[in-house]
């Protein structure tokens, strides 16, 4: 059940088992009547410096992992262990449960875990000024005071390339691209190392967003980052992307290296979501694999592998009993009862 | 050009906005051809234009908006069923935007699809009460007078048989793929899938059997696989009912898969037009070579930094002068680009371009 | 050649940036009639609540011998048609109606009384701090049969344009305390059941359905009933401040709530979450604001209905009691049939009632267009 990295392997943050399980409440006394299974039993690791890509259709659970990890919304179960040294007395890394650390740990901890958001008019308050908004993470820590924040400011304004003159301004001021690096600096004014982007580029234009997706390579070469890249658009996750995780239906059904996912994938899943990508070529003949019916419902999965209904190579025990997730090559895990006999195709 | 299978020509469409800071020329000089049964495909990023070309075609431009200058015909075949046919030519831009003949061409001849069904869709009604709506409408409009929808809705009911409408509801719900049509058909929109959703309004648009379907952004709030679902529905239904489809997108992967001829729009204006295949493989804009390198391509290479467009698309209302796209163009001839406008010019059988690089100046 | 034409396009674009509320602000100076709105509130603020002592010619209990006599009109041009700088008024005779036994008073033009300004009668403390007895107009009262009552008296004697003023003080007042105690139980409440959800959230709610079921005029009858008849006037004021703010509170704090609702998920309280924000920063700097041009439309809008539940509780005489004026009081004297018969001057109070609730309903529509400066872009 477990993917167990190998020892020498970097690990920043490694999540096991984690789930996220919503009431749904009903009547006047708003009884629990069932539970949202939006992260089901999630298990997966980030190494240090490396970007894993999350993808997967709405609804998966994606943006729910993403939060949950950084407490946002509270866990149903399961631990997220973070490496860091802020907790121990003399600085020596450990890992730390982020799902069980209590509020003061927390705040400690959310110096080194930052967030992007997907949509840039939301993300930002439209009473703060473009300096407060940057600002409030530092002022939040108690970093700095007064000419000290504003030179922070400044530095960060000008790395995610935005103008200094800038920070007197206000978020409606400004075009979505730029209130995107807008929220960039402000997840970056920490110093983070793990930073969450969920669907940071998804709103944007598409000349934006190939100028956003080469700013967060820089800054992660730059500063060191640890990039989660939660995102719907295989074409974007694989070029962001060491390793790739797709999910269905609350669970990581496959989780490979990126290159190796896209050539190679073992879970049918996969594979008719890669096939399914318009591809931008208009002599391309795609044989396109087109999945019938609907994303299951989270709040009433189907038995077994929750991806069967839709599964052009199900079989009988796919409806019975639900496919462990393993480790069928390194470093690459699937979660399908037919993975060692099929052959699938890649891009 | 014959105009046997021309169905609609725009040429020199302008639309403007007079809104408070000053005037946006949100269509500016636009030209373009729309051919019975093939799918045209409009592409640009967003405030190019695109959809509010949409718009005008159907003479539904919001306001403040105003068709300022052009004319948008619609060749309006008549006849058929051994009568000969005769091909009126309407002006679009000419017509009441309220009256009988473009409410009639309106969801009856040219039938659009937007990027979120359920904006579009009214939650009090069932799935089947708009196909049937929009059924009858078509139906009932040559004795149609001028009075409240609603009221002539209901009268219209009575007259076509309701059973015979619903019947003919459930068969398109078939046809566009949603299971238990016959049980769907009583379903709210809520009840209903995202994708399902989409399914609806295309019913709904085909249900008149229109010439020409203008699909704005129709999966743009999709998932993929609802995408690739939605995608192929259209193209059979075309090949079906030999409709011409206007299909609006910014995506270069659902534009290259759909369209056969491809128009390329930046701030109001056209910059390049060419077959599907010749703009994706020799494209000759700087802004359309631009934007094809700038995305990301499944299966190429990874972790390779993407050819971004510098800058940022230009405030509307200070809009540079020249060509508009020189301050992010890479080719930027100074003394020339920021000078002077440059013109559409045909530089292959089937290819155009607004670009001084293709001019002699 | 240019692709857009800014009007004005030789000016240079302003770069200066601009916050919610100055954006506001400048959305809300072009709307005329939400202008001409808050310039009547604020000039009837201050006429009324600071002003009303030096416009008021007469105090509010000064009673004379003239029991509801019709008003004196300011006059420029008398009998004889002369013209006169300064005006005057007539002075005042008594009739008796030879058919209703009625004493009726009529202007007698042989009388002239000329009006004099900042004039030292009755001493009195303007804004309730400096001494002193200045008043902006009167006649000379050393002739004992003197008087000057533009608006007329009432069955006492008394003037009634001073007594307007001094009623449209507790009038105006009372709406804006009693906005203020229910925007704060509102407001406070609304935020703490929009963010802490849960058990706290159903209380809350419980409550205000319980207070929004009960129909408000038997609601306010009880509880204005339920104050004890010793009590001074002045408790009393309080206490129907009080009751009012207790009644009202509800739907303020529902609407509030559901503002946080939906704020709470935004992505911008998220991202402050996420950076490890408090509970009261993220309640304080991000929810509340974000409610803030709602609330303050709402409050505005509701005022009228505050003032106008004062007026009616009083008119039933559940509200003020005399000696205490307000418009309510006022009224609820104006109120019989034979006033409006005889004394038709007593329905003054109307006018100036109606045109501080139109005032601030064009304030508030004003206010609601503004607020929202972003839209429409």
């Amino acid at each position: 059940m477990v993917a167990e990295p190998s020892p020498q392997d970097n690990i920043l943050l490694d999540v096991r088992g984690l789930k996220k399980y919503f009431p749904i409440q009903r009547g006047l006394l708003r009884r629990t009547v069932g539970y949202v299974k939006a992260v089901d039993d999630v298990t997966f690791f980030v190494r240090e410096g490396e970007t894993l890509g999350l993808v997967g259709e709405s609804g998966c659970g994606k943006t729910t992992a993403g939060r949950t990890i950084i407490r946002l919304y509270e866990p149903t179960a399961g631990s997220a262990l973070f490496k860091t040294r802020l907790l121990s007395p003399d600085g020596s890394p450990q890992m730390v449960d982020l799902l069980k650390a209590d509020k003061q740990q927390l705040k400690l901890l959310r110096q080194e875990i930052a967030m992007i958001f997907q949509d840039p008019i939301n993300s930002l308050n439209p009473r703060m000024s473009v300096s407060d908004i940057i600002a409030e993470p530092l002022v939040i820590h108690g970093r700095g005071k007064g000419p000290e924040v504003e030179e922070i400011i400044v530095n960060l304004l000008e790395r995610v390339g935005l103008r200094p003159e800038h920070m007197r301004r206000y978020p409606h001021e400004f075009s979505g691209g730029q209130r995107q690096r807008i929220g960039i600096a402000r997840a970056l004014a920490l110093n983070p190392r793990l930073v969450i982007c969920d669907e940071p580029v998804s709103a944007l234009d598409v000349s934006i967003q190939a100028q956003t997706l080469n700013l967060l390579q820089d800054l992660q070469a730059d500063f060191n980052l640890s990039y989660i890249f939660v995102a719907h658009d295989l074409s974007v996750v694989q070029h962001v992307s060491d390793r790739v995780a797709v999910m269905y239906v609350g669970k990581i059904v496959e989780m490979a290296d990126a290159e190796e996912l896209y050539i190679n994938p073992l879970h049918p899943y996969t594979e008719a979501l890669m096939s399914a990508v318009p591809k931008p070529d208009p002599l391309y003949k795609s044989e396109r694999i087109v999945m019938q019916g609907d994303v299951a419902d989270p709040s009433n999965p189907p038995p077994g592998c929750y991806f069967h209904p839709r599964c052009r190579y199900a079989v009988d025990i796919c409806s019975k009993q639900t496919p462990e997730f393993r480790e069928l090559r390194p470093d690459h895990f699937v979660a399908c009862h037919r993975a060692e006999e099929l052959q699938l195709r890649g891009v | 050009m014959s105009s046997g299978d021309t169905l609609v020509e725009v040429k020199d469409l302008k639309v403007e906005f007079d809104v408070r800071e000053g005037i946006i020329k949100a269509v500016d000089g636009l030209s373009l051809t729309v051919k019975r049964g093939r799918t045209l495909g409009v592409i640009g990023e967003s405030g190019c234009g695109k959809s509010m070309t949409a718009r005008a075609i159907l003479n539904m431009v919001p306001k403040p908006g105003k068709i300022t200058g052009g004319e948008i015909l619609y060749y309006r075949q008549v006849g058929g069923n051994g009568k000969p046919l005769i091909t009126d030519v309407i002006n679009i831009t000419k017509l009441d935007p309220d009256g009988e003949l473009i409410r009639q061409i309106r969801g009856g001849e040219i039938g659009m699809i937007f990027q979120e069904p359920m904006s579009s869709l009214t939650p009090v009604y069932t799935a089947g009460t708009h196909i049937n709506e929009a059924v009858t409408l078509h139906r009932l409009i040559p004795i149609r007078k001028v009075g409240d929808q609603l009221v002539e809705t209901i009268q219209a009911h009575r007259k076509v048989s309701k059973q015979e409408a619903r019947e003919i509801a459930i068969e398109m719900l078939r046809k566009v793929g949603i299971p238990k049509p016959e049980q769907r058909v009583d379903a709210y929109p809520h009840q209903l899938s995202g994708g399902q959703r989409q399914r609806v309004m295309i019913a709904v648009a085909l249900s008149c059997e229109p010439k020409m379907l203008i699909a704005d952004e129709p999966t743009t709030a999709l998932d993929v696989s609802i995408e690739a679902q939605i995608l192929d529905l259209m193209r059979e239904l075309q090949e079906t009912v030999d409709m011409a489809i206007m299909f609006i997108t910014h995506n270069l992967g659902v534009i290259a898969e759909m369209a056969e001829e491809i128009v390329v729009m930046y701030m109001g204006k056209q910059v390049e037009q060419a077959s599907a295949v010749e703009l994706f493989y020799e494209p000759q804009h700087p802004y359309t070579r631009a934007l094809l390198q700038s995305i990301p391509h499944v299966g190429k290479k990874s972790r390779q930094r993407l050819a971004s467009i510098a800058g940022m698309v230009p405030d509307p209302f200070h809009l540079p002068p020249g060509c508009v796209f020189h301050p992010r163009c890479s080719s930027f001839m100074p003394g020339k680009c920021d000078v002077i406008v440059p013109g559409w010019k045909q530089i292959g059988p089937n290819h155009w371009v607004r670009c001084l690089l293709y001019e002699e100046v | 050649m240019a692709q857009a034409t800014t009007k004005g396009a030789s000016e240079t674009k302003k770069q200066v940036s601009q916050s919610y509320w100055s954006l506001v602000w400048w959305k809300f100076k072009k709307n005329k009639t939400a202008v001409v709105g808050g310039i009547i509130l604020i000039v009837f603020y201050l006429c009324f609540v600071g002003l009303a002592e030096f416009l008021a010619p007469y105090s509010l209990e000064r009673r004379s011998n003239y029991t509801e006599a019709p008003p004196q009109i300011i006059r420029f041009i008398d009998a004889q048609g002369k013209f006169h700088l300064r005006p005057f008024v007539y002075g005042l005779e008594k009739h008796i109606d030879q058919e209703t036994r009625k004493r009726t008073f009529k202007e007698d033009p042989s009388r002239v009384y000329p009006i004099y300004f900042f004039v030292r009668r009755e001493p009195y403390k303007l804004f309730g701090l400096f001494p002193t007895d200045i008043h902006l107009f009167g006649v000379d009262e050393s002739d004992p049969a003197a008087s000057i009552f533009i608006m007329g008296t009432d069955s006492n004697g008394r003037d009634y344009f001073s007594r307007i003023l001094y009623g449209g003080r507790l009038s105006l007042m009372i709406g804006l305390l009693g906005q203020f105690l229910t925007l704060l139980l509102g407001c406070v409440l609304g935020v703490i059941s929009g963010y802490y959800g849960g058990a706290t959230d159903m209380f809350v709610q419980r409550t205000t359905e319980f207070l929004n079921a009960f129909p408000d005029i038997p609601l306010f009858m009880a509880l204005a009933a339920a104050i004890p008849k010793h009590w001074s006037p002045v408790t009393v004021y309080f206490m129907l401040t009080i009751i009012l703010a207790f009644v009202r509170w509800g739907g303020l704090a529902r609407q509030v709530r559901g503002l946080i609702l939906s704020l709470r998920e935004r992505e911008y309280v998220l991202a402050a979450r996420s950076a490890g924000a408090s509970d009261a920063r993220l309640m304080f700097r991000h929810l509340l604001p974000g409610t803030m041009s709602h609330v303050i439309v709402i409050a505005t809008l509701s005022i009228p209905g505050m003032i106008l539940s004062e007026t009616a509780l009083s008119w039933l005489g559940l509200g003020l009691r005399p000696p205490l004026t307000s418009w309510g009081v006022l009224l609820q004297e104006a109120g019989t049939v034979y006033a409006i018969r005889y004394a038709p001057w007593l329905l003054w109070t109307i006018p100036f009632l109606l045109i501080t609730i139109l005032a601030y309903n064009m304030l508030g529509d004003g206010l609601r267009d503004a607020m929202d400066p972003y839209g429409g872009r």
